[in-house]
């Protein structure tokens, strides 16, 4: 390898999505570092990476619901990344959330306050340089707030509308923001669930259209499948006073 | 969830679980009642499905170790056999052993000790594991070696299963120059030529036959011969592709289930004459690709479908060589005569195989069919039975759906120890699928 590699710091690197990503990015010859809850987990797919794609992957403990833990990761690096992902997130249960203010609050920090506020530093940081890529993977969910899902959707929309300030603010200094709404994806999260394959997407797929629209053709937003653009249109444009009443 | 195995037949109601990892494992097999490993669900008939409960191990797909100075790689059991040879036929590996299908587990592989077209010299995929991580009755991990745990290493080598999960295995790949088989195809008249080929054949890396199972009198055992070797750089004539990549995905696909009535006497003996005339005339040595000498019908996405909604039976036995022209003689014979077609008949030469307490191979000639899976077909497979029975033969667990109690306990002469390691591990109570219950394994 005489050509310098590029680094790619994977946030949430255990999920379903997150494994696909980190794996669509060794195979083109990237190192990956994982941030992982589960160190054991975690090494153990970045081994993975290892023997499949020879790449240099490593490891680096950090939980989202830890204060501290945040300045120890921002440490164990040795350099800004050239590019940093968001997998972060969990579904939660949404029923539950209604009554259990602490599980609400799990869900919010989950999905919105602990990646915005993990995402901004490497933002700023990649501002001064004046090179870097941010992905934040974010839901169809966040689109508009719905009965069965509202306080995951509303952490996503704020998540969402968070990449979308980073995007234009930093778009004139080399930084670029993509962010990506999967739609359903046969994962771990959605084993055993229903799902209308049309709309339904493998982590591969989700990790190759990213790759495509953070590394190939700077996108801003994308549906990993198109239809959802489509699906969620419609949904959005349904009058208020109507939607309250609807059960989707 | 109705599960099958690949055969279609039968197809059953199992409670099915998919563990995310290997404490997962433990805590799935304390919570649930007796069940059994399943990787890809390439086994024929019922041994992936679970008497109770079915474990799937398509979470454990972790590849873990490689070191290319002694080309050890140490995989998770879920991983699949295509995807180790699309991450290392590019670096210059290919594994030892290869079935007919590159869509197994590697957890599969170990646990029915595979064979591949190189059985009479490098024997089933057991001979080459080093070493492999056992999920026992109890929940912990044993890591077992042909000298450590040494028994319950043998008992697990084509086990099927029976003796706890496989949580990982290690095995040596081969180093390949090109992705390449010279190949020769050779036309045969009838069984004793393409026996006689098969011994002359000794010295050749892979040889396997296709066998026209509807040919009969002069004609009978009719066959078209490969055999071949990893071809090498200096082989190749100039500018040619060595194909050192992965391989293609399959490119064509049965999308529904065929009506009954596509197999039938006619249009086998169409195929079969068509066949035929096609390897006369590419009679002679070709450079092939790999997946079109060791996985011709991979490149038929779900071809398990052309037998139509009831499913399959493959019928797949081994004889003693000193027995085998008399026993496949009478075999083909009985085929034949009641025409049940099979559209695939292969014939192949295994040599000895003490990797495993219950391995199939020995040294003698496999044969294998297929039929729909009818009361005909049943019928026809218990009379071959009694000839496998008669000459000393046996029947591989992983093509088995219908065999009888008798005949394994003929047939495989490890059995009883097989059972008592069984009962001492506490396996017997713990892993159990239909087949082993059907057979009392």
């Amino acid at each position: 390898m005489s050509e310098a590699r590029k680094t790619m710091l994977l946030l949430g690197g255990t999920s379903d999505i997150g494994r696909a990503v980190a794996a669509q990015y060794a195979a083109r010859g990237w190192n990956i570092i994982l941030t992982v809850r589960d160190a054991a987990a975690g090494e153990r797919n970045a081994a993975d990476l290892r023997v499949r794609h020879n790449a240099n992957a490593r490891v680096v403990t950090f939980d989202l619901f830890r204060a501290e833990d945040q300045d120890a990761l921002l440490r164990a690096l040795d350099a800004t990344p050239d590019t940093v992902v968001s997998a972060l997130g969990m579904l939660g249960d949404q029923t539950r959330a209604e009554t259990d203010i602490l599980h609400a609050r799990d869900i919010i920090v989950a999905n919105f306050e602990g990646p915005a506020l993990l995402l901004g530093p490497f933002a700023e940081q990649m501002a001064t340089r004046g090179t870097g890529t941010i992905v934040g993977i974010s839901s169809v969910a966040g689109d508009r707030g719905r009965a069965t899902n509202y306080v995951y959707g509303s952490a996503k929309a704020g998540f969402t509308a968070f990449l979308s300030g980073l995007r234009n603010r930093l778009a004139s200094r080399g930084v670029h923001v993509l962010t990506v709404k999967p739609g359903f994806v046969r994962t771990k999260m959605t084993e055993g669930m229903k799902l209308p394959p049309a709309l339904t997407a493998e982590p591969a797929e989700v990790a190759r259209r990213l790759y495509r629209a953070a590394e190939e053709k700077k996108t801003d937003v994308i549906y990993v499948r198109p239809v959802w653009r489509l699906v969620m249109s419609i949904i959005r444009a349904i009058p208020e006073a109507r939607f309250k009443k609807m059960k989707i | 969830m109705i599960i099958s195995g690949w055969g279609n037949y039968p197809r059953v109601e199992t409670r099915w679980r998919t563990p995310q990892d290997d404490a997962d494992f433990t805590r799935r097999l304390k919570a649930d009642g007796p069940g059994i490993a399943r990787g890809a669900g390439r086994a024929y008939g019922d041994a992936a499905i679970g008497s109770n409960t079915t474990l799937s191990t398509r979470h454990l797909d972790r590849m873990i170790a490689f070191d290319p100075a002694s080309a050890v790689l140490t995989v998770e059991a879920g991983v699949l056999l295509s995807d180790i040879i699309d991450v290392f036929l590019p670096r210059g590996f290919f594994p030892p052993v290869v079935p007919g299908t590159r869509f197994v587990t590697i957890g599969g592989m170990a646990a029915a000790n595979v064979h591949g077209k190189n059985h009479h010299i490098s024997g089933g995929f057991g001979r080459h594991i080093q070493s492999l991580t056992l999920i026992t009755a109890d929940g912990t991990q044993l890591v077992c070696t042909p000298t450590q745990n040494a028994q319950l290493f043998r008992a697990t080598i084509g086990g099927m299963g029976l003796t706890g999960i496989i949580r990982d295995v290690t095995f040596r790949l081969i180093a390949v120059e090109t992705g390449l088989i010279r190949q020769e195809t050779i036309v045969l008249p009838n069984m004793d030529a393409v026996m006689g080929s098969f011994e002359d054949s000794r010295n050749w890396t892979y040889s396997a036959a296709w066998i026209d199972g509807l040919a009969r009198g002069a004609s009978l055992g009719r066959s078209v011969l490969f055999r071949g070797e990893h071809a090498l750089r200096s082989e190749l004539p100039p500018l040619t592709d060595p194909q050192m990549r992965a391989l293609h995905p399959p490119r064509l696909s049965v999308p529904v289930y065929l009506p009954n009535v596509t197999l039938n006497r006619l249009s086998v003996r169409s195929f079969n004459a068509l066949y035929l005339r096609y390897n006369r005339s590419h009679a002679g040595t070709h450079l092939v690709p790999l997946a079109s000498c060791f996985f011709p019908l991979d490149a038929i996405a779900h071809w398990n479908r052309i037998y139509g909604r009831q499913g399959f039976l493959q019928y797949q036995c081994v004889i003693p060589r000193s027995k085998s022209r008399d026993a496949l003689g009478e075999i083909l014979e009985i085929v034949a005569t009641r025409g049940s077609p099979s559209f695939l008949a292969v014939l192949k030469l295994l040599g000895p195989d003490d990797a495993g307490m219950m391995a199939f191979p020995m040294d003698g000639y496999t044969l294998a069919l297929d039929f729909p899976a009818s009361e005909k077909s049943f019928s026809l497979c218990a009379e071959l039975d009694d000839r496998v029975l008669a000459y000393g033969g046996r029947i591989y667990f992983a093509k088995d759906a219908r065999q009888s109690r008798d005949l394994v306990e003929a047939g495989y002469p490890n059995l009883a120890a097989f059972r008592e390691i069984r009962r001492q591990s506490g396996a017997f109570a713990r892993f159990g699928s239909l087949q082993s219950e059907r057979l009392g394994l």
